[in-house]
C-alpha cells in the first residue's frame, strides 16, 4: 500500500546500500601507498626531496581526458650535472605511473611536456633524477570537473 | 602507418637547443574502460617512445595508460651536426612506427 512511498527509513537504507556499493566496488583507483611504491621503484628507494624542479599544470582542469603538463628544471645539463630522468605520477588514476622520460646532457635543457589523463581531482607528482644520484620532486593538487572515462 | 606529426626546426645553429614536438594518432586504450557491451576493452597503448639523433639515442620515454590519446610529447635536444632525427613509437599488439626528419646544422 505504501510500497512506493519514500519514508525516512527506506531513504536511509537506500543511501546506505548505495554507499556500501561505492566502498565495495573493485578498486579502480591507485592508492597513496601505490603512489609511494611507484616512486620508490623509479628512484630505487632513494630519498626524494621537494624542490629544484617545477611541475607546470593548471590547478583547475575542465577535461581530464587531455591535460597538458610540463616539467622543467634549471639544470645546466652538462656532462657532470644533468637530469637523467623525469617521471610523472598520480595519486588516484587506476595506476600511479604516467610517463617516465630518460634524457641526458644531449637534451640541452631539462624539459618535458606531454598530455595526460586525470581520473579525478587529485595530486600529481613529478620526480626528477639527477646525475649526482639525488631525486627532487614537485607536486600540484588539481581539481578536475570532467574526469577521464575510466568506467 | 598512422598519422604522426613532428614539429622540429629544419635548420639550427651548432650548439643551439631545439625544441621538438611530436604527436601521433593512437587511441591509447587504457584497459580500464568498459565498451558498449559492458566488457572491459583490452588495453592498447604505446609503451615506448624513442628519439635518436644520427643513430644515437637522445631521448626516450616509457608511456603508461594515463597518457592521453594521441600522445603528444615535447622535449629538447642540442643541435650537434647535420643529420637525421628518427622517432620511434612501440606499443601493444605489435605496433611500431618510425618517422625521420632531416636537420641542417650550420
Amino acid at each position: 500500500m505504501n510500497r512506493l512511498q519514500v519514508t525516512r527509513r527506506t531513504a536511509l537504507i537506500g543511501s546506505m546500500s548505495a554507499a556500501s556499493l561505492l566502498v565495495l566496488r573493485p578498486a579502480a583507483f591507485a592508492t597513496p601507498t601505490e603512489l609511494a611504491g611507484a616512486i620508490a621503484e623509479f628512484t630505487g628507494n632513494q630519498p626524494v626531496q621537494r624542490g629544484r624542479i617545477t611541475l607546470d599544470l593548471s590547478p583547475l582542469v575542465e577535461n581530464g581526458n587531455s591535460v597538458s603538463v610540463s616539467v622543467k628544471d634549471d639544470s645546466p645539463m652538462t656532462q657532470q650535472d644533468h637530469v637523467t630522468a623525469i617521471a610523472l605520477f598520480t595519486e588516484q588514476n587506476p595506476q600511479p605511473n604516467v610517463i617516465i622520460a630518460r634524457l641526458g646532457p644531449r637534451a640541452g635543457r631539462a624539459f618535458l611536456n606531454t598530455r595526460m589523463r586525470l581520473a579525478t581531482s587529485q595530486k600529481v607528482v613529478a620526480v626528477a633524477g639527477f646525475s649526482d644520484g639525488t631525486f627532487w620532486s614537485d607536486q600540484v593538487e588539481v581539481i578536475v570537473t570532467l574526469a577521464a572515462c575510466v568506467e | 602507418m598512422v598519422r604522426a606529426l613532428i614539429n622540429c626546426p629544419k635548420t639550427a645553429k651548432k650548439g643551439e637547443v631545439i625544441e621538438i614536438k611530436t604527436l601521433i594518432s593512437h587511441v591509447m586504450e587504457t584497459g580500464y574502460r568498459p565498451g558498449a557491451d559492458g566488457k572491459v576493452v583490452p588495453r592498447d597503448i604505446l609503451r615506448r617512445f624513442t628519439c635518436r639523433y644520427a643513430g644515437q639515442e637522445v631521448f626516450s620515454a616509457d608511456l603508461f595508460p594515463a597518457v592521453a590519446a594521441n600522445p603528444f610529447i615535447s622535449f629538447t635536444t642540442v643541435a650537434t651536426a647535420s643529420g637525421t632525427l628518427s622517432f620511434t613509437w612501440d606499443g601493444d599488439n605489435g605496433f611500431t612506427q618510425t618517422e625521420t626528419v632531416a636537420i641542417t646544422v650550420t
